[in-house]
């Protein structure tokens, strides 16, 4: 199962290091990355699969977003399927 | 794969502009719950209740943990308790209502419909029963929502039910005077009742269901808002085009958690019902809506044409969405409710007759509408019997819901707390029909009914 993780905050050093990390550490791939910087303003998204993650995903939703508390910036973590639902038939 | 565009609308949607899911609904049939006595038939009917909904509320929020769209409300619907507590003694019909309300509390839902009577061609003594305890059972309990379907296309209206109904209202406003009459806001008056919706007050387990069924309302209108802000100055087409697709995307995200609630908890999947439904919430409402097609406010000339493609669109979006589309399915058009058509109403821009218009063309009718509560019965049941013609002629669900406000006059606020949020109290004419709604008996049902 994938999860859809957006990050938006004012760009500083290791935001993606960080996210990275607690990913990797809890055997979660990362299947895509596209990252936009407007203005200093720091747009991510990230595909990941988590169907090996050693965290459950509800718990990894409440982590990213203490996450990015610490980081001054929001980290959203959303399951795939409401995407797919919206946007394919 | 999805693209970045698709993602970030996704996300904006849920973050931004309150896109929900209304309420998830379990009906449950009580019909296997009859008993003679009432007493055994109010331990039946809570015993069952608090069995099947046990896991429900749990339900709705891990659901809404998982994929970050909020559920607001869980809520249970029931069979007519007039038809189910039809064996019933008469005399302790409201210890029914206390009944249902004891076991939502119980699962901690926050409504529980069904309290009801279908009566639309005729009375039976369980009906009659059901309605005259209909005061006492709205005011002295918190959860319970009821119903009476007066009118059908295929029957006609029952003017008996209607003329009954106004006195009812009123008793029902008396009875919760304290609550700015809030008893009247959990009481809705059906022409063409939806036997599968999930919406309350009119939510009800109709008797061609199964033993118990998930049917989930999705909403949304601040989505449907923020989509039209893009297209700002189009022409129709593209006004049309844009909430068919919002109305499309809204729906996906109701049919996941429709199915999602219905596997989890091991009940079938009854429908989706598409409503745009308002709450008094800035951003989530469906006045602000026609604000954004180009009203200055809502009851402008213009604004049945608005609500009429409004109407359309949602539906039409929704359908190709999922094949099990029901229930109401349209845009909601309450007042108090819905804070910038309250504010229409206090600025004389809305008027009831306005609204009435409107409601030809909208889902449902003359809703959450306050009203002076020294209204004669006879007036109420007159704005009843039209919100029943417009159902009944045009072939669609209609309802009345008004408050005749205790203690208050036309101007004055009435406060109900929560989502039934407060109003505008809307004067209504002071012309009598009292002579019209006395001739008693039924309006024939109109010769499109024929349909053999």
């Amino acid at each position: 199962m994938n999860g859809i993780i957006t990050v938006l905050g004012k760009d500083r050093v290791g935001i993606i290091a960080k996210v990275c990390i607690y990913l990797s550490e809890r055997g979660i791939n990362i299947l895509d990355i596209s990252q936009t910087i407007v203005h200093g303003y720091f747009n991510m998204i990230m595909i990941a699969d988590f169907s090996l993650s050693a965290v459950l995903f509800e718990d990894a939703i409440k982590d990213l977003e203490a996450l990015g508390g610490d980081m001054g910036v929001e980290i959203t973590l959303r399951h795939e399927g409401v995407f797919n639902a919206m946007h394919t038939v | 794969m999805l693209s970045r565009y698709e993602i970030e609308e996704t996300a904006s949607m849920l973050g931004e502009a309150n896109l929900d899911v209304r309420t998830i609904t379990m009906g449950i049939s009580l019909l296997d719950c009859a008993d003679g006595r009432m007493e055994a038939f109010c331990r039946k009917a809570y015993d069952k209740i608090t069995k099947y909904a046990e896991r429900l509320v749990r339900a709705g929020e891990d659901i809404s943990r998982r994929y970050g769209v909020p559920i607001v409300n869980t809520r249970i619907s029931v069979t007519p308790i007039a038809i189910a507590a039809a064996g019933c003694e008469t005399a302790a019909f409201a210890d029914a209502a206390f009944a249902l309300d004891k076991a939502a509390e119980a699962v901690g839902v926050n409504f529980i419909g069904g309290y009801s009577a279908l009566v639309q061609k005729g009375v039976t003594e369980a009906d009659r029963a059901l309605m005259a305890s209909l005061p006492q059972a709205l005011a002295q309990t918190r959860r319970v929502c009821a119903c009476v379907c007066a009118a059908s296309t295929r029957s006609g209206i029952n003017m008996d039910a209607v003329a009954a109904l106004g006195h009812i209202v009123k008793d029902m406003a008396y009875l919760s005077r304290e609550e700015d009459s809030v008893a009247c806001a959990k009481f809705v008056v059906f022409c063409n009742a939806a036997e599968d919706n999930p919406f309350m007050a009119g939510a009800f387990h109709g008797v061609g269901e199964g033993d118990a069924v998930i049917n989930v309302g999705v909403s949304g209108p601040g989505v449907v808002k923020r989509a039209l802000e893009q297209v700002k100055g189009c022409d129709f087409e593209t006004l049309c085009e844009t909430v068919k697709r919002t109305a499309f995307k809204i729906t996906r995200v109701g049919q996941l958690v429709a199915r999602e609630a219905s596997a989890r908890l091991g009940v079938p999947f009854g429908i989706i019902d598409l409503s745009l439904a308002p709450t008094p919430a800035v951003g989530d409402s469906v006045a602000e809506i026609l604000c954004e097609m180009g009203l200055e406010m809502p009851g402008a000339p213009g604004s049945t044409a608005a609500v009429a493609i409004l109407n359309d669109s949602v539906k039409k979006g929704g359908v190709m969405a999922s094949s099990y589309v029901g229930g109401l399915s349209g845009a909601f058009i309450p007042v108090s409710e819905d804070t910038a058509m309250n504010a229409a109403a206090q600025a004389g821009a809305l008027t009831l007759e306005k609204l009435e218009a409107m409601t030809a063309v909208c889902s449902v009718g003359i809703d959450m509408v306050a009203i002076p509560g020294d209204t004669p019965a006879s007036t109420i049941s007159g704005i009843i019997a039209d919100e029943m013609a417009i159902g009944m002629f045009n072939n669609k669900t209609t309802a009345a819901r008004v408050i005749p406000v205790y203690g208050k006059a036309a101007g004055h606020t009435a406060t109900f707390g929560g989502l039934l949020g407060s109003a505008y109290v809307m004067p209504v004419s002071a012309c009598s029909c009292e002579r019209f709604i006395a001739r008693g008996g039924r309006i024939p049902a109109p010769i499109h009914s024929f349909r053999n």
